[in-house]
């Protein structure tokens, strides 16, 4: 089970959490202006990279809130967790 | 110990011929490139040569033959899913089983032991009579059971109307059933082999040439290796090959763990699917319980999982199958699977000209191996998609037309 690192509570277990996927998708900012193949991108199209993923969680059974995360996809290792809207810290190398 | 190892050496067979060549080293070019040595890869060679004729072919394959999730499922076979596209390319897979045996000349235990998925609540009931008539409609044999009928077929199901998740009637494919995974692999393989094909282990394809927006060959570890076209099917690393290659696809990688049981008297001889409660069982030729759930719920290429999926659906199990409370698990392992946003595959053309894909088969892919070789060796063979592969272009997630069978199948696949 992973640790996850909720930088409002601390590391909890993972059964506590929910996943969301990458990180730093935006609405777009004109959305009458997207043709289908910028929708399909948007809607559909989520980084699924080898190695580190800035992704989301949501701390369901503890705070409930949102937070971002670096992790790992081949060592499930974490890197910083941060807040909405913060500044977004280094991927790990 | 001499004598011992005299007389061993008297008592063992002679080591058996290779099914298929090994350590060959590359041509500099192929007439179709394979990458991916899994059952879809080996399928889709397979048919390349019997069905069209192409016989230069080299299928890459950056570990080991079946050495991915063709080397370890749950083997479940069946074609009862709920929409036409799908009964069009899972039926025409089960047709294919049917006789691929035969057809290979390999014994793969193929058994139509039949494949039960069981409703637990009214709308479970509901959605699954749904999916019953879907298949009637499309020609794909399948039955209602009550709960008596159930407990006929598998006396073992607790069909008590005091637990959590009370059976209430079930749905019954009885051409569905399992295979022994690795022998499907190895009968393929020699299969294509003998063919002309050549099997390339441990060559792995580090990037592509493509010149003016067309494929020209594939870079790897073995050097670059030329082709006329090329053909990705890498299951859980889709999205890795085709961000080398230019292109994004909707996939999300997840670990799909399952699991078996120390062999045990033969106690079931059917297949039975819950995705309520999560958990699909069988008992293997040998005797051992195999179990699988629902994937972990986050992107990983690790082949493993978290323990309390395990735990979840071993309680699933336990308490509709009360006699396995006393089985032993052996092994547990995970898989990664692709996992496309309407659980149905991608196949067909991609942005790059004579660069095919073939994957997005999540957490079903098995049942699928004859048909998606045939539809992938025709898709490729032809330049334009297959009929049957058609509705599953790559470009449907632009125009909308998606085939949801996460709606329709629930979680088990």
């Amino acid at each position: 089970m992973l640790h996850i690192p909720c930088p409002y509570c601390g590391p909890r277990d993972e059964t506590e959490f929910h996943y969301g996927a990458e990180a730093h998708i935006a609405y777009p900012e004109n959305p009458q202006s997207l043709d289908d193949a910028q929708w399909a991108k948007f809607v559909f199209i989520k980084a699924n990279p080898k190695g580190w993923l800035a992704e989301r969680w949501v701390h369901s059974a503890g705070c409930r809130r949102w937070f971002n995360v670096w992790r790992n996809t081949i060592t499930h290792e974490f890197g910083p967790s941060y807040k909405p809207f913060t500044q977004q810290p280094k991927s790990p190398v | 110990m001499t004598s011992m190892t005299r007389r061993r050496s008297k008592v063992l067979p002679e080591h058996p011929d290779f099914l298929w060549a090994n350590n060959i080293t590359p041509k500099k070019a192929y007439d179709v490139i394979i990458i991916g040595a899994g059952g879809h890869g080996l399928a889709t060679a397979y048919y390349l040569a019997k069905n069209h004729g192409i016989t230069n072919v080299a299928i890459l394959e950056k570990s080991w033959l079946a050495g991915g999730n063709m080397g370890r499922n749950t083997t479940i076979i069946r074609s009862n899913y709920l929409w036409d596209e799908s009964a069009g390319i899972y039926d025409h897979s089960l047709k294919l089983w049917e006789n691929l045996e035969e057809e290979v000349g390999y014994e793969m235990y193929f058994s139509q032991r039949g494949v039960m998925t069981l409703a637990h609540s009214v709308s479970d009931v509901r959605s699954k009579q749904r999916n019953f008539y879907a298949n009637y409609v499309n020609d794909v044999d399948s039955v209602w059971l009550t709960p008596t009928e159930i407990k006929e077929i598998a006396p073992i199901v607790n069909i008590s109307e005091d637990i959590r998740y009370p059976v209430m009637g079930a749905t019954y494919q009885a051409r569905g059933g399992i295979a022994k995974h690795d022998w499907v692999a190895w009968g393929y393989a020699k299969a294509a082999a003998d063919m002309g094909v050549d099997i390339i282990q441990g060559c792995e394809v580090t990037g592509f040439n493509i010149v003016d927006g067309k494929v020209q060959g594939v870079k790897t570890n073995m050097g670059d290796i030329a082709a006329g076209k090329v053909g990705m099917v890498a299951a859980g690393h889709s999205s890795v090959l085709a961000n080398m290659a230019g292109f994004d696809v909707p996939l999300q990688s997840r670990p799909l763990q399952a699991l078996v049981s120390e062999l045990l008297e033969q106690v079931l001889d059917t297949v039975i699917m819950s995705g309520a409660v999560h958990v699909y069982v069988s008992q293997a030729h040998k005797g051992e319980l195999v179990m699988g759930a629902g994937t972990d719920s986050y992107n990983s290429y690790a082949q493993r999982g978290g323990f309390h999926v395990i735990e979840h659906q071993l309680a699933a199990a336990c308490e509709l199958f009360p006699i396995f409370e006393r089985a032993h698990m052996l092994r547990t392992w995970g898989g990664i699977v692709d996992i496309s946003p309407d659980a149905s595959p991608i196949i067909g053309l991609t942005p790059v000209e004579n660069l095919f894909i073939n994957s997005g088969w999540g957490t079903g892919g098995f049942k699928a191996t004859p048909g998606s070789g045939w539809v992938m060796a025709a898709t490729i063979a032809n330049g334009e998609p297959d009929k049957l592969a058609a509705p599953y272009a790559l470009d449907r997630f632009v125009s909308g037309h998606l085939i949801d069978e996460h709606g329709a199948a629930g979680v088990a696949h």
